[in-house]
């Protein structure tokens, strides 16, 4: 069986930080992705990041994942399996990957899990129809693709992934007809809601979709405002042409690995859903399993990164691979992660953090 | 719909770089892509949304994730069902068509 020192599942901002970061220890890593290149979503990213310059504060996404994917491609000591999906996580500790129908092995000695999240459905009659995509999936085929999804569009969630998407189907030539955001408030920055108030768009707070309309595809939508009960308040239906429907409300952790892998595992909805109990350095509570990432707690790519170079460190070092600045970069990153989480946008991921770290505790499985 | 008004020619920041034109058939009717790209966009950029039809309820389907997670594509390619047409890549003479039901494998699969 083909053994490695270090497996990271996923080659998104935070896999392939972990990867660069373990490699830099001196481990052997192998990274496998299920897509066609690396920088998971990344790859679709056209707006400039916030957050520190250590985060590439300023670049594109896309540039971004180019910058980091040129850290790992060549290296002989990272293996990177693209169009490979970790199918099995078995309890001896082998991975079982599915890559053109066949399924091999690999027995590495640690892991850190980086799958990333997929993104949140909503119930409303007519939501199955083709033309509803997640806003991540629009992305995706505009993006990545080069094809519009379509000529006019509702945004339903006014958080930072529907206000920018919405910008960019106007860069693809999409008319968007309205964000709706069924909170009383924009979750997003303000920035990116004023760019596209500025195209002309309104951001609808306090309002979501009621139905998709169409037989065969989405032909049309309705919304309607909602009272302080987020009940639909009656008389304020408003119907509009549109043939998609971008839902940007919310992701949840891809965990099924997981599970599998038998992790502590806690629902914190603040974090995104299910998510593992894990102690400072995202070690699980199966020793030898790491998480960073979305999988770690739904943020941003920019705390992604930082906790998948955290997780890298921590890995190789528990290997026995060392550094003099180790406990340096170690102590920035947890610096770094504090401050991007600092402030009133980071109130809910703290609050989730902190509940995690207390449920460790509380079952003992962390000191 | 035909293929130039679905496809991005001009963007403000990304420049496409696209393969050669490769035909495929979609249900029997020929349709054009670009080699190497998703079956799912040389279908949007066609005009084609619907791909299959949900097994109960025959519902019709489109895509929803675009990254291969969520299996709302399923189409049947080349005979093989179950495909998901949102990451599987376009090739010179893909027979694709709407899957109907949960597919049966193939007896060489």
């Amino acid at each position: 069986m083909r053994t490695t020192e270090i497996c990271v599942i996923g080659a998104g901002p935070a896999g392939l930080c972990a990867a660069i970061a373990a490699r830099e220890m001196g481990a052997r890593v192998t990274c496998v992705d299920s897509g066609t290149r690396p920088g998971g979503q990344l790859v679709k990213q056209t707006h400039k990041f916030f957050g520190s310059r250590g985060q590439f504060a300023g670049r594109r996404g896309i540039d971004i994942a180019r910058m980091l994917a040129a850290q790992v491609e060549g290296d002989p000591m990272v293996e990177l399996m693209l169009e490979s999906t970790v199918v099995g996580f078995y309890d001896d500790g082998t991975l079982g990957i599915e890559r053109e129908d066949r399924v091999t092995f690999l027995k590495p000695e640690r892991v850190i899990c980086a799958t990333g999240a997929s993104e949140r459905m909503l119930a409303f009659p007519g939501n199955d129809l083709p033309g509803v995509y997640g806003a991540g999936a629009v992305q995706t085929l505009m993006n990545v693709h080069g094809v519009r999804p379509g000529r006019a569009a509702l945004m339903v969630g006014a958080g930072n992934i529907g206000l920018i998407v919405s910008y960019q189907l106007l860069q693809a030539g999409v008319e968007v007809v309205a964000v709706v955001e069924a909170m009383p408030n924009i979750g997003g920055y303000e920035v990116h809601a004023r760019k596209i108030r500025r195209a002309g768009v309104p951001v609808l707070t306090s309002h979501t979709v009621k139905a998709a309309h169409g037989t065969r595809v989405v032909e049309g939508a309705t919304i309607c405002a909602l009272g302080s009960d987020f009940e639909p308040v009656p008389g304020t239906d408003r119907r509009f042409q549109v043939d998609t429907i971008c839902l940007a409300v919310g992701l949840t952790p891809l965990a099924d690995l997981l599970w599998q892998a038998g992790c502590r595992m806690a629902y914190i909805p603040e974090l995104g859903g299910h998510v593992a109990l894990r102690d400072d350095n995202y070690e699980t509570s199966r020793p030898g399993v790491y998480v960073a990432g979305d999988l770690a707690g739904i943020e941003e790519a920019s705390s992604a990164m930082i906790e998948g170079t955290l997780a890298g460190l921590a890995a190789a070092r528990s290997l026995g691979y060392t550094r003099p600045d180790v406990d340096e970069r170690l102590a920035a990153a947890r610096a770094e992660l504090a401050a991007l989480r600092a402030g009133p946008k980071g109130e809910k991921v703290r609050r989730g953090i902190e509940r995690l770290m207390r449920l460790g505790k509380e079952v003992g499985v962390f000191a | 719909m035909t293929d130039d008004a679905m496809r991005i020619t001009v963007h403000p920041i990304l420049e496409f770089k696209r393969g050669r034109k490769v035909k495929f058939t979609f249900d029997g009717q020929e349709l054009e892509g670009y080699e190497g790209e998703p079956i799912a966009a040389a279908l949007h950029a066609a005009g084609v949304r619907v791909l299959r039809e949900s097994p109960k309820l025959k519902r019709p389907r489109g895509f929803f994730c675009a990254i291969g997670n969520c299996s709302s594509c399923l189409m049947t390619v080349d005979g093989r069902p179950n495909v998901r047409v949102c990451i599987e890549r376009l090739r010179e003479g893909m027979r694709v068509e709407t899957q109907r039901g949960k597919g049966v494998l193939l007896a060489n699969d």
